[in-house]
């Protein structure tokens, strides 16, 4: 098809999806809506790590943002009741000075990063760092002292959203 | 048959996800919505981190990915508990209103 393989096929779609879905949670008033589109495009970006053989970070990446991280979002959202009339608006001017220094943004990182050489991803498909044995050995041998440091960050993090979140006792 | 992606489209793709990330966070009011473009940004530098790691075929990439996929979990939990309790008092979370600290 154009030359293309399925693979560029695949990629070019996904990437068209994520970027419309990216837009859709910045453009969208409802905050319901953008939740739900912050959902679709981490499905997007899931997709591009099983395109990329990352198995092992694809199912962490839905468990993790799409099943644990956005329904908390969720949850706080419907707590709160918000909805598109209690939306606070910025005015027109600083909307649009936004999307001016966010397209110079844009400008400046693809112009630095346009003149890098152009390499193959020539791995793909064939790499088995991403599969879970192969991850799951390198995570509990050399990054075995992090791993448990990350436990006692969740851990302090629960602690703290707690203390953070009760009543004030008198 | 499966390769043939340059490292310079995922390097645009992020670049792009990373950029409406940022405009997100400064062209809206609601502070959760703001939590959630900074989560856009996060996932598009993840995004590029594994690509590069497979591109190198080093598990150091995708082992950190991992690691600030944890950050992240932490960083909304304590994040949206904060913005409850800003709500609880205020009765509102909107970003312009919090300038408290301001005077």
């Amino acid at each position: 098809m154009l030359g293309y393989t399925i693979t560029q096929w695949l990629f070019g779609i996904i990437s068209f999806l994520s970027i419309m879905f990216a837009l859709m949670v910045v453009f969208t008033r409802n905050p319901i809506n953008s939740v739900l589109y912050l959902v679709l495009t981490f499905f997007c970006i899931a997709a591009h790590y099983l395109l990329l053989n990352a198995q092992f970070l694809a199912i962490v990446h839905i468990a993790v943002y799409a099943g644990a991280i956005m329904v908390l979002f969720l949850f706080v959202i419907m707590l709160m009741n918000l909805n598109q009339d209690s939306e606070p608006q910025k005015t027109m001017m600083s909307k649009l000075i936004a999307g001016i220094i966010g397209g110079l943004l844009l400008v400046v990182l693809v112009g630095a990063l346009k003149g890098t050489e152009q390499l193959q991803l020539s791995q793909v498909g064939h790499s088995e760092i991403g599969i879970v044995k192969n991850l799951g050995r390198v995570l509990f041998h050399e990054y075995l002292f992090p791993f448990e440091i990350v436990s006692i960050l969740l851990l302090s993090a629960l602690v703290g959203a707690i203390m953070i979140g009760k009543k004030e006792i008198k | 048959m499966i390769n043939g992606i340059s490292i310079n489209m995922y390097l645009m793709l992020s670049t792009i996800l990373f950029t409406i990330g940022a405009v997100g966070v400064m062209a809206r009011r609601n502070t959760i919505i703001l939590f959630m473009c900074i989560e856009l940004m996060l996932n598009a530098v993840n995004l590029l981190l594994v690509a590069f790691s497979v591109l190198h075929n080093d598990s150091a990439g995708q082992v950190f990915v991992f690691f600030v996929m944890a950050v992240a979990a932490s960083e909304v939990a304590v994040g949206l508990a904060i913005l409850s309790m800003i709500y609880k008092n205020i009765k509102s979370i909107d970003s312009d209103l919090l300038k408290n600290l301001k005077n």
